[in-house]
C-alpha cells in the first residue's frame, strides 16, 4: 500500500511549483487574457518545453524523457495550479496520447520527438456544434487522402502544428492525422469563456491527412484516448481547485467585517470546509486514476470516469466559491479569482462535460457489478 | 501510487484471510430479526467471535504484548479490519472501549483494578459505552454540568475521599447492555470550563446508575439517558488526574471520528443491484439517464471515502499524521441522500419498511430513518466542519463568550 506521491515524486512536484512561480505568476496568465491573439504564452510555452515535461510519459524510443505517467500527473497538478496560458494539455494528454495508443510506428517516431521538446504543438479537433459528439453529428469527411470539413472548437487550434481530427471515414467515424500549416487549412481564432487557452475554428478544404495508425472506430478509439487525458486533466483540476481554497482562505483571513475576520464567521467557515470536502473526493479519485494510468489497470475507464466527474466538481465549486468569499472585488477584472472560474469550466468542458462521464461512470459500475456476480456464479 | 501491499503485508493479510474463514462465526441461522445490533443472538455471535480473536492475537493488534495486544503495527490492525469487513463481519459492541476509553485508562491509570478491566474487555466478556453527554452539552462537549465532589480527603483525617457523582448524561450508544462506562464531570465549576472537569470510569451497576433506553425516529433503543444519582466511587477510578477530563475527551472523540467515518453499511453495489431490479419509465431504473447521473455522484463521493482511508494508511507506514477530515461528513451525508434516492425509486412501493416485504428486508427504509442521527453522532456536520476550517484550513475559532469565565457564571438554557 503506497496510495501517495513518493518522495521523488514529491521533490519533482515542489521544484515544479518553484519553477512555475517564477516562471508562470499569474501576471503572465493576465497577459494572454488582455490580448489573446496567440492563445499562449510563448516564452512560457519555450520554458516548459526546456523543463523537458511535455515529454514526461513520451517514451525514450520516441524522443521522451519516461519520467512515468504519476510523474506526469504532478507536473499537471502544478500546471493547473498556475493556470498557466499554455497548450500542454491539448498537445501532451491529448495529441502525445492519440499517437501512442493509435499511431503507426512511422507517425510515433515521426512527431513524437518533437511534441516531447515541445517544438511542435499537437491537438485534436472533434467538435463541430452544440450537444454531445456522436457519430451522426460529425459532417468532416475523410476520402481518398483528402480531409473536408469546420471543427469548432479546437482548443489550441491557432498555435497546433498537427491535430487528430474526427471525420467520416469509409467506414464510419475515424480519427485522421492532418497538418494544420499545409494547404487546405484557414482557421480563425474563436473567443471563449477561457481566453487564456486559444481556440480556433478550422476549415478543412481538401486537405491532405492520413489515417492514425491503423484507422477502426474512431469513437472507440477516442474514448481511450479521453480516458487517459481526464485523469491527467483532473490533475489540473484539483491543483486549480486547491489554489482556490487557499486564496478564499488567505482572504477570509485578512478581510475584516462587523469588526472580526470574516473568516471567523461559519457562513465563511462552513461553505469552505464544503470546498476543502469536495477536493478531497477529487483527490482520492483523482490519485485513483494515476495509479490506474501508470498501471494500465483494466478499470481505467471507471477511474477515469470517477476522476473526472470528481474534478469537474470540486474546481466548479472551490472557483464560484472563492469569488464569493471574495465579495464585490471577486468579481473584478482586476482580482484573479476569474482565472479559476474560467479555467475551471474550460477544463469541464474540453474533453466532453460531466453529463457523458456520468453515463460512461455509471456504465462501468453495471459492468463491473455483472461481472463479479458472473465470477461469484463461477466460484 | 499502489494499492498493493508490500511482501510483508501481503503475507500477512494472507495469513489472516485464511484464519478468518477457517474461524468465522456461521451466521446462516439467524433471522433478518436476529441480524440487528443488540439483537441478544447478535451480540452472542460477536461476543464468540471477539474471544476467539483474543484466543489467536487479533482482538487488539495494535496494542503491547502486555495489554492483551499482540503488539502489531496500524497496518496490521487496518489488514485485518478490512478482511473482516470483506468476511462481512462487522461488530461495534466493543469498539468504544477498546478504540476509545480504554486506551486513555490504560495511559493514565496504574493501579492493579483499573489495569484488571482491559483482559476481560479484550475478549469482549464486558461491553463499555462512553457517558459523555448531557441535555444541555451536546455539540458543546466541554459544557458539561454533571457534578462530582469529594468527600473529604482521607490524608487529613475527614471523610473516605471517595467522589459523588449527581448528574444526567444522554445519547450513551450501548449504555443499557454496558458493564462499564466512563464519565465526564464538573469538578471545579469555579475554574473556566474547559479545566474544571474530570474523568471517572465506573461500574453501571454501581448504585445510583440508572439506564432508560430512548426510543429514536428509526424505533432503535440502541441510545439511551443515564441518572447519576449520588453515585460514590473511589478515587482511583479517577483517568488522569483532577481537571484532565477535557484532554480525555478529545483524545477519545477524535478516536470516535475515526471509527464513524470509516464507512461501513449499505453500498453502490446494493444500490445499482437493487436499481436493475426496478422498473422505470423504460427498461429499468438503471437505465434511466436521471438516476445514472446521480449514482455518478454518489459513487466519487463513497469511492472517495474507501480510498481516503488507504491515504491514511499510507501516511502510517511512512511514519507520517494522516491528515484526515472530511470523512465523517461526507459519510453521513451521503448515505442519507442514497436512502432517499432508494426510496424515490420505489417511488410508492418505497413507503414500505416491512422487512417481510421491501426489498433488501427494509435495509434502505431503515437506514432511512437512522441517516439523520449519523449527520449528529460523533459530532454533527457543523462541529465536523467548524473542525476542518480552524485545523486544517486555519481560519479563526468563534468568537465565544464562555471564554475564560468561570463555569458557574456561563449563561445557559433552562
Amino acid at each position: 500500500m503506497d496510495f501517495d506521491y513518493s518522495d521523488d515524486q514529491r521533490a519533482l512536484k515542489d521544484e515544479a511549483r518553484r519553477f512555475l512561480a517564477d516562471v508562470s505568476p499569474l501576471s503572465v496568465a493576465r497577459g494572454v487574457l488582455d490580448d489573446p491573439a496567440g492563445g499562449l504564452d510563448q516564452a512560457l510555452w519555450s520554458r516548459i518545453g526546456e523543463q523537458g515535461w511535455c515529454g514526461a510519459a513520451i517514451p525514450e524510443a520516441y524522443g521522451g524523457f519516461e519520467f512515468g505517467y504519476v510523474e506526469l500527473c504532478a507536473l499537471a497538478e502544478e500546471l493547473g495550479r498556475a493556470v498557466a496560458p499554455v497548450p500542454f494539455a491539448s498537445s501532451v494528454y491529448l495529441f502525445a496520447e492519440a499517437l501512442l495508443l493509435a499511431g503507426s510506428e512511422e507517425q510515433k517516431s515521426s512527431l513524437l520527438p518533437e511534441i516531447a521538446t515541445g517544438s511542435l504543438i499537437g491537438t485534436v479537433a472533434l467538435s463541430e456544434g452544440p450537444g454531445v459528439l456522436a457519430s451522426e453529428r460529425v459532417a468532416t469527411s475523410f476520402a481518398g487522402g483528402k480531409l473536408t470539413g469546420t471543427k469548432l472548437p479546437v482548443i489550441d487550434g491557432m498555435a497546433a502544428g498537427r491535430a487528430v481530427v474526427l471525420a467520416q471515414g469509409g467506414d464510419g467515424v475515424q480519427l485522421v492525422l492532418a497538418d494544420l500549416s499545409g494547404e487546405g487549412v484557414t482557421r480563425e481564432p474563436v473567443s471563449t469563456v477561457d481566453p487564456t487557452r486559444g481556440a480556433a475554428q478550422i476549415t478543412f478544404s481538401g486537405a491532405p491527412a492520413e489515417p492514425l495508425g491503423e484507422g477502426g472506430d474512431g469513437l472507440a478509439q477516442l474514448s481511450r484516448i479521453q480516458d487517459r487525458a481526464a485523469i491527467l486533466i483532473a490533475f489540473e483540476q484539483l491543483g486549480g481547485a486547491d489554489r482556490c481554497l487557499e486564496m478564499a482562505r488567505d482572504y477570509a483571513l485578512e478581510r475584516y467585517a462587523f469588526g472580526r475576520q470574516i473568516g471567523s464567521y461559519q457562513a465563511i467557515k462552513h461553505k469552505l470546509a464544503d470546498v476543502f470536502v469536495r477536493n478531497e473526493v477529487a483527490r482520492a479519485n483523482a490519485y485513483c486514476g494515476a495509479w490506474a494510468l501508470s498501471s494500465d489497470d483494466a478499470e481505467l475507464p471507471l477511474a477515469a470516469a470517477a476522476a473526472r466527474v470528481s474534478a469537474c466538481t470540486a474546481y466548479w465549486q472551490a472557483s464560484k466559491e472563492n469569488i464569493q468569499t471574495h465579495g464585490g472585488i471577486g468579481f473584478t477584472w482586476e482580482a484573479d479569482c476569474h482565472f479559476f472560474y474560467r479555467r475551471a469550466r474550460h477544463l469541464g468542458l474540453v474533453i466532453g462535460s460531466q453529463r457523458e462521464w456520468k453515463r460512461q461512470l455509471a456504465g462501468c459500475l453495471d459492468a463491473k457489478l455483472a461481472g463479479e456476480e458472473a465470477e461469484r456464479l463461477r466460484a | 501510487m499502489n494499492f498493493e501491499d508490500n511482501p510483508e503485508q501481503a503475507e500477512y493479510r494472507t495469513r489472516v484471510r485464511a484464519w478468518i474463514e477457517n474461524n468465522a462465526p456461521d451466521m446462516s441461522g439467524l433471522s433478518p430479526d436476529e441480524r440487528r445490533a443488540w439483537h441478544p443472538a447478535h451480540r452472542a455471535v460477536a461476543r464468540e467471535w471477539q474471544a476467539a480473536k483474543a484466543d489467536a492475537g487479533y482482538a487488539c493488534i495494535s496494542w503491547p504484548e502486555d495489554w492483551g495486544g499482540a503488539g502489531g503495527s496500524a497496518i496490521e490492525a487496518t489488514i485485518f479490519l478490512q478482511e473482516e469487513q470483506r468476511a462481512g463481519l462487522q461488530f461495534m459492541y466493543f469498539s468504544t472501549g477498546l478504540q476509545m476509553l480504554l486506551p486513555a485508562i490504560m495511559e493514565h491509570n496504574r493501579d492493579d483494578l483499573s489495569r484488571s478491566l482491559v483482559p476481560a474487555a479484550v475478549r469482549g466478556d464486558t461491553i463499555w459505552c462512553q457517558l459523555f453527554s448531557e441535555p444541555s452539552s451536546g455539540s458543546d462537549s466541554a459544557g458539561v454540568r454533571c457534578v462530582a465532589t469529594r468527600d473529604g480527603d482521607p490524608g487529613s483525617g475527614s471523610g473516605t475521599g471517595d467522589w459523588v457523582i449527581n448528574g444526567q448524561k444522554v445519547w450513551n450508544s450501548g449504555a443499557f447492555h454496558a458493564d462499564y462506562g466512563m464519565v465526564i464531570t464538573r469538578t471545579d465549576p469555579d475554574l473556566p470550563k474547559h479545566k474544571g472537569m474530570s474523568a471517572f470510569w465506573l461500574d453501571m451497576k454501581t448504585p445510583g446508575v440508572e439506564v432508560r433506553p430512548i426510543r429514536m425516529m428509526s424505533g432503535d433503543n440502541e441510545l439511551n439517558e443515564v441518572f447519576l444519582t449520588d453515585v460514590r466511587i473511589p478515587a482511583s477510578q479517577m483517568v488522569g488526574s483532577e481537571g484532565d477530563g477535557w484532554k480525555v475527551i478529545l483524545t477519545t472523540l477524535s478516536n470516535e471520528r475515526a471509527v464513524v467515518g470509516s464507512g461501513t453499511g449499505l453500498n453502490w453495489r446494493d444500490v445499482v443491484a437493487l436499481a436493475r431490479e426496478v422498473p422505470d419509465f423504460d427498461g429499468s431504473v438503471m437505465e434511466d439517464p436521471a438516476f445514472r447521473e446521480w449514482l455518478a455522484d454518489y459513487y466519487v463521493g463513497s469511492e472517495a471515502i474507501r480510498l481516503l482511508s488507504y491515504r491514511t494508511l499510507t501516511a502510517l507506514s511512512r511514519g507520517e499524521a494522516p491528515d484526515g477530515g472530511g470523512a465523517k461528513v461526507l459519510w453521513a451525508n451521503q448515505t442519507q441522500e442514497m436512502t432517499s434516492q432508494v426510496l424515490d425509486f420505489l417511488d410508492r412501493y418505497g413507503l414500505i419498511e416491512d422487512p417481510a416485504i421491501a426489498p433488501a428486508n427494509g435495509a434502505f427504509q431503515h437506514r432511512f430513518l437512522w441517516a439523520p442521527g449519523l449527520r449528529l453522532g460523533g459530532g454533527s456536520d457543523e462541529i465536523m466542519k467548524n473542525i476542518i476550517a480552524e485545523r486544517i484550513l486555519g481560519l479563526p475559532g468563534d468568537i465565544r463568550v464562555d471564554k475564560g469565565v468561570p463555569f458557574r457564571e456561563i449563561p445557559h438554557g433552562r
